[in-house]
């Protein structure tokens, strides 16, 4: 372990009107600030497809030495954590910034259906069926889950009450001011792609966020205790719909045992688990995969705090959540995060996903 | 059903949706391996060989999963549907729909019918066993 991320924060979030490049902006100089270092430290770079590193890296001026800019959903930020490690440790870079923002609630772009590319077998076999991408992916997943275990959707939306209660103790949570939800608010919000409602659903807000990343040997000079990077693991599963051969065996299990080997820990280690809830579903069975809990218990779950900020149910969700699951983690660990902290939290398990459960990657973060 | 875009075929896939055309359901089989995949590649997943050829597949699956689809992807597209990942008996999984009146379940036995396209083409469909 010899890198540790020495700064994390978030842009504005919620409908703010902004354009994406600028929130972009906006969240590298908070970071940077948080961690104490300049502009001028930085030179590496990774942000998404959608705003490329390129193009980042022009409007604030820079000439980075690394930069990455891949397509990967939500699990890319998780990944980066790991290629930012690997170009730190290899003289690649010194300073690391990995950047997300998105405008989609002001721009009004998030599509139901999604985006599928004319180039792929998806185009020809999946899309004229018509399923809401990524959400009826999930939704089947979530039917699968319900008809094996024996559950129904009163199990599901204990997840979703689960956020918002979490988020009205994050003053930043989109849903902060909502008040707390019920099991049969959830169960009597309008289905979207069955069994999941619109309370099933993540929100589709603006925001984002930077972290910034260094050897440990310097971030002890910086004004925060470090957080070191302690392992990381990933996998990459299927694009289409139809290839997974078991809905219930995903990629979490594969990239989280990689990242808990490497970082020599186990569930037991780990005081916080920030997971990817794009949907209700996604909490229960990835607790399940990355052995927190066994199979079909996951919804019950009560013990390792999941998502203390309120995660992508009830805080915010522009799009791909892997950074903000990040900078939470990172605050926990520092101590400080008020009412919703947990308190000697001193081990975090930080697991992305993108796509339709396609792209997983995973983090273990320790305060050093 | 519908669709806004005339659906893509490539070099290798086209000959699959040209038997749709008398209502043919394909798998690719290997020639090496055995193994039944589906959509048709230009290598065997299995053993990443390149003798692949269609063949007949069966008519009948079984739901593995479905969701009824209520909110539209599309302003012009009609809701509910029912969409579902249908396991053929020949091994490979097809995302389709369930069609006809029925209430659908996981791991109920289901047949192939078919949509047809503007164009000629069809797609597999399954609906409950009679
Ligand atoms: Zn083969």
């Amino acid at each position: 372990m010899t890198v540790a991320v020495v700064g994390a924060a978030e842009c504005d979030l919620g409908h703010t009107g902004r354009s994406a490049q600028h929130l972009l902006a906006q969240a590298v100089r908070r970071a940077l600030d948080d961690a104490g270092l300049r502009l001028c430290d930085v030179d590496g770079l990774a942000t998404t497809s959608r705003l490329p590193a390129t193009q980042l890296a022009d409007q604030l001026g820079l000439c980075p030495s690394w930069t990455d800019s891949a397509d990967a959903g939500a699990a890319v930020f998780e990944r980066y954590v790991a290629r930012a490690v690997q170009a730190i440790e290899a003289g690649q870079c010194a300073v690391a910034v990995l950047a997300y923002a998105s405008d989609q609630r002001s721009a009004r772009s998030r599509r139901l259906g999604g985006g599928y590319d004319r180039g792929t077998p998806e185009a020809q076999f999946e899309q004229p069926y018509l399923p809401l991408w990524p959400l009826s992916y999930y939704a089947m997943t979530a039917r699968r889950y319900l008809h094996t275990y024996g559950l129904d959707r009163g199990d599901l939306a204990r997840v979703a009450v689960a956020a918002r209660a979490r988020a009205l103790a994050n003053p930043a949570a989109f849903r902060h001011g909502a008040g707390p939800l019920t099991v049969d608010d959830v169960l009597a919000a309008p289905l979207v792609s069955s069994p999941l409602g619109t309370l099933d659903c993540c929100l589709v807000t603006d925001g984002g966020g930077a972290i910034v990343l260094t050897s440990l040997d310097r971030a002890r000079h910086l004004p925060h205790p470090p957080v070191a990077v302690l392992g990381y693991g990933e996998a990459v599963t299927h694009a289409a719909m139809a290839t997974p051969e078991d809905l219930l065996t995903t990629g979490v299990a594969a990239s989280g045992a990689r990242a808990f080997a490497h970082a020599r820990r186990e569930p037991a280690d780990v005081d916080l688990i920030q997971l990817n809830d794009s949907f209700t579903v996604s909490v229960p069975l990835g607790l399940e995969q990355l052995g927190f809990c066994p199979p079909g218990s996951g919804a019950a779950w009560a013990g390792t705090p999941v998502n203390t900020t309120g995660g992508g149910l009830s805080y915010g969700h522009p799009g791909q959540l892997g950074v903000l699951l990040v900078i939470e983690a990172v605050r926990q660990l520092r101590g400080g995060c008020g009412p919703r902290q947990i308190p000697g939290a001193r081990t975090a398990l930080v697991h992305g996903t993108g796509g339709i459960g396609s792209s997983h990657a995973t983090v273990i973060l320790e305060a050093a | 059903m519908s669709i806004d875009t005339e659906i893509p075929v490539d070099e290798v896939t086209e000959p699959w949706w040209e038997l749709t055309r008398q209502r043919r359901l394909a798998v690719q089989r290997c020639g090496v391996c055995g193994l039944a995949q589906l959509p048709p590649r230009l290598l065997c997943t299995g053993c990443g060989g390149d003798e692949l050829e269609l063949g007949a597949a069966g008519r009948r699956g079984i739901v593995d999963s479905y969701t009824v689809v209520h909110r539209a992807p599309a302003p012009d597209v009609a809701v509910p549907y029912t969409l579902a990942r249908v396991r053929l008996v020949d091994g490979p999984i097809l995302l389709t729909r369930l069609v006809g009146d029925f209430e659908p379940r996981c791991d109920q036995p289901v047949v192939l019918t078919w949509l047809p396209l503007p164009d000629g083409r069809a797609l597999p469909a399954f609906t409950r066993e009679l």
